[in-house]
């Protein structure tokens, strides 16, 4: 789950992140009374949405005067922010950040991941702050230090953190500022059950304060539970319709660009089979896993959310019935289909336990259910069926 | 032969009076030598009840000292499970599956670094268990969609095990043991583990190792493979349509910065040796070209 820069750097402060003076402001109105409260000549006016790339998108502004401020806040507030994360449509402008100007010395980077090779929480670090770190990381990556939290019990030490700091050119007077931010955020990190921070940049000031100009977090899915206050700050707007409907019901679903809806049992077998539709000369309408206990209803709702999608052309179901029995998948497609009012064809192939029940089923229902016999088979038809017309 | 289990394993179920713990110990029992294998039952609280005959234990470490059990099944929900593992790590089990799903990955970061130096031997968290074929049954997969025979299969998904298994079985060739080594981040056996098992079995012939995109649990396993495998292995990757930066159902099937694509695992296993394919239909082909 992912929370806006504003809600990152509350978290941050407080485990003892220095940031920016700021408020978080949802009108033009705020903005200004935001901007009189910090006081001072210079201001940053910075679109909160989830996706990043802001300031190149447009999304970011300095203002030198409380005109200027109502001016960037009205241009801002509401916009249709493109960024490289966003897709060509953009994400909607709803809420500011407004922050205090900083003195900018230097800008370093800071990130903090789940590392899958070391199977521990890895701390990356270079000189090179203020720019994408994978460009970065691409052209030269010698400026990119790593380092690995071996003992999670442990920790990160207060040597191994001012060695690091070091690395990436914090000057000596700042050193231990700098360590007790990294130390902060790998604090900040494992308490919340982080899945991302990212510091970017991290600056030193004129007058050798250490602070974060921006913060970024993304948290674990599965350890939610024991957050509520992390997830209090879940914000649906930045997230995709289909998808917040489809996790109601606990259904897997990621929208994509084609026109052939699949339902399919399984994550890994979800993927193979949106992989096989493009090999076919298709293209996947969506990633939908039902899991390993779909119901009826499950079915019902997994067909009405992938209606949704204007360009869907045909939908292919697949399941590979294992725990699931394959006679229950039916019926739940024969449901859905009668309730649903199915106009687009749909492509059925059952594999796996009580497979014969299953097809009897569908091939009872009286509906136009195309069968396909194996993967392929399915996958064939299904594309054919999207392209006719 | 066959790797990590066989019809001498003596299995205890961790989270046995729960729904899915029942009912997975009941199929498992009810699968070949199922019934002489599972032996005991662990839940806090519950010792001295029994299910369907098998006793249940109040810890790991009394079941395995009354019943011999010397492997585990978890089915404990996601925030009590890491702590299910450490229980049976603690109490010397040889293996622990755990098909839980939905771990938090903090705690299997803890998990993992109080497994080091230890002996017990961890698959899963997030996966479908691994079966010996008309031996033993440990985990979710449908027992009756396989048959002994040479064919490893190592995996991180569920569903496309069966898949890659229903296809060996339609051009006639049964499994040596078919191990799903989960979806998560941060897990115990991974590919190239499972894969030295292979190459060690006496009845293992050839190995369809099924990855998908995330990680770079596959490219080790391929260069592992290059330098040291005896047996041929194929391969399939699944999410060569996935679009970056979406956790693809699995919390490990994640393409981030732009790594562990599918194309790119694919390339580095084709230079490894290992024939590959793109048509997820085509495994179990494939893997019979390949057997003289």
């Amino acid at each position: 789950m992912k929370i806006h820069e504003y809600q990152a750097k509350e978290i941050l402060r407080k485990y003892g992140v220095a940031t920016p003076r700021g408020y978080p402001c949802f009108s033009v109105d705020e903005a200004v009374a935001a901007a009189k409260k910090l006081g001072g000549k210079v201001w940053v006016v910075k679109a909160q949405i989830h996706a990043g790339g802001r300031g190149k998108g447009g999304g970011v502004k300095l203002a030198k005067s409380l005109d200027e401020v109502k001016q960037f806040a009205g241009q801002v507030l509401g916009m249709q922010l493109k960024t490289h994360q966003t897709g060509p449509e953009g994400q909607k402008v709803r809420r500011l950040l407004l922050e205090e100007g900083a003195d900018i010395r230097k800008e370093l980077y800071l990130g903090m991941v789940v590392d899958r090779g070391s199977q521990r929480v890895a701390l990356m670090a270079s000189s090179e702050g203020g720019m994408d770190i994978e460009e970065v990381a691409a052209r030269t990556p010698e400026k990119i230090h790593r380092l690995v939290i071996t003992d999670p019990f442990r920790g990160l030490a207060d040597t191994d953190a001012e060695d690091i700091a070091r690395k990436i050119g914090v000057p000596q007077k700042s050193l231990a500022q700098a360590r007790d931010c990294l130390k902060a955020l790998y604090q900040a990190f494992d308490d919340t059950d982080a899945a991302l921070a990212e510091i970017n940049p991290l600056i030193v000031t004129g007058d050798g304060k250490v602070l974060a100009l921006d913060a970024k977090m993304d948290f674990d899915d599965n350890a939610l539970f024991r957050h509520p206050e992390i997830v209090a700050l879940r914000d649906l707007d930045e997230e995709d319709a289909a998808e917040v409907e489809a996790s109601k019901y606990d259904l897997n679903y990621i929208q994509l660009d084609g026109n052939i809806g699949c339902l399919v049992n399984g994550a890994g077998l979800a993927m193979a089979t949106m992989d096989i539709i493009k090999l076919y000369g298709g293209n996947p309408a969506n990633f939908l896993d039902v899991g390993g206990g779909a119901s009826a209803e499950k079915v019902t709702e997994a067909f009405k959310i992938m209606l949704k999608n204007p360009k869907l052309k045909a939908i292919l179901v697949n399941i590979f019935g294992g725990i699931m029995k394959c006679d229950v998948i039916a019926q739940g497609v024969v449901a859905a289909a009668r309730e649903v009012r199915l106009a687009v064809p749909l492509v059925v192939r059952l594999e796996g336990t009580n497979v014969d029940l299953g097809k009897k089923i569908l091939a009872a229902s009286g509906l136009p259910i195309i069968s396909g016999n194996n993967m392929a088979d399915a996958a064939k038809k299904v594309v054919a069926a999207a392209t006719v017309k | 032969m066959s790797i990590l289990i066989n019809k001498n394993t003596r299995v205890m179920t961790q989270g046995i009076t729960g729904k899915t713990g029942q009912f997975h110990t009941r199929m498992g029992k009810e699968y070949a030598n199922g019934k002489n294998c599972y032996v005991a039952g662990v839940t806090p609280k519950k010792g001295g009840q029994s299910y369907e005959g098998i006793p249940i234990f109040e810890t790991v470490k009394e079941a395995k000292e009354k019943t011999g059990a010397n492997v585990s099944v978890i089915y404990v929900p996601p925030p009590y499970a890491a702590a299910a593992i450490d229980e049976a790590v603690a109490a010397g089990l040889d293996l622990v599956i755990c098909i839980t799903e939905g771990i938090p990955v903090r705690d299997m970061i803890r998990t993992q670094f109080r497994m080091r130096g230890k002996n017990t031997l961890l698959v899963g968290p997030n996966c479908p268990g691994v079966i010996t074929p008309d031996e033993i049954k440990i985990g979710i997969m449908p027992g009756h969609i396989h048959k002994k025979g040479p064919v490893g299969v190592v995996s991180r998904s569920g569903t496309l095990t069966y898949e890659a298994v229903g296809q060996l079985m339609e051009v006639g060739l049964g499994q040596s043991s078919c191990v799903g080594i989960g979806g998560d981040p941060v897990n115990g056996l991974k590919h190239v583990d499972v894969l030295k098992m292979f190459n060690d079995d006496p009845q293992t012939e050839a190995v369809v190792m099924v990855g998908e995109i995330g990680g770079t649990n596959e490219e080790e396993a391929a260069r592992w493979i290059r330098a040291n495998m005896k047996k041929p292995v194929v391969g399939f990757i699944a999410g060569v349509t996935a679009p970056a930066g979406k956790r693809m159902g699995h919390a490990g099937a994640i393409i981030s910065g732009g790594k562990g694509t599918a194309a790119e695992k694919l390339a580095v296993m084709e230079e490894c040796g290992i024939k590959t394919t793109k048509n997820p239909a085509e495994m179990g082909k494939l893997l019979k070209s390949v057997l003289k």
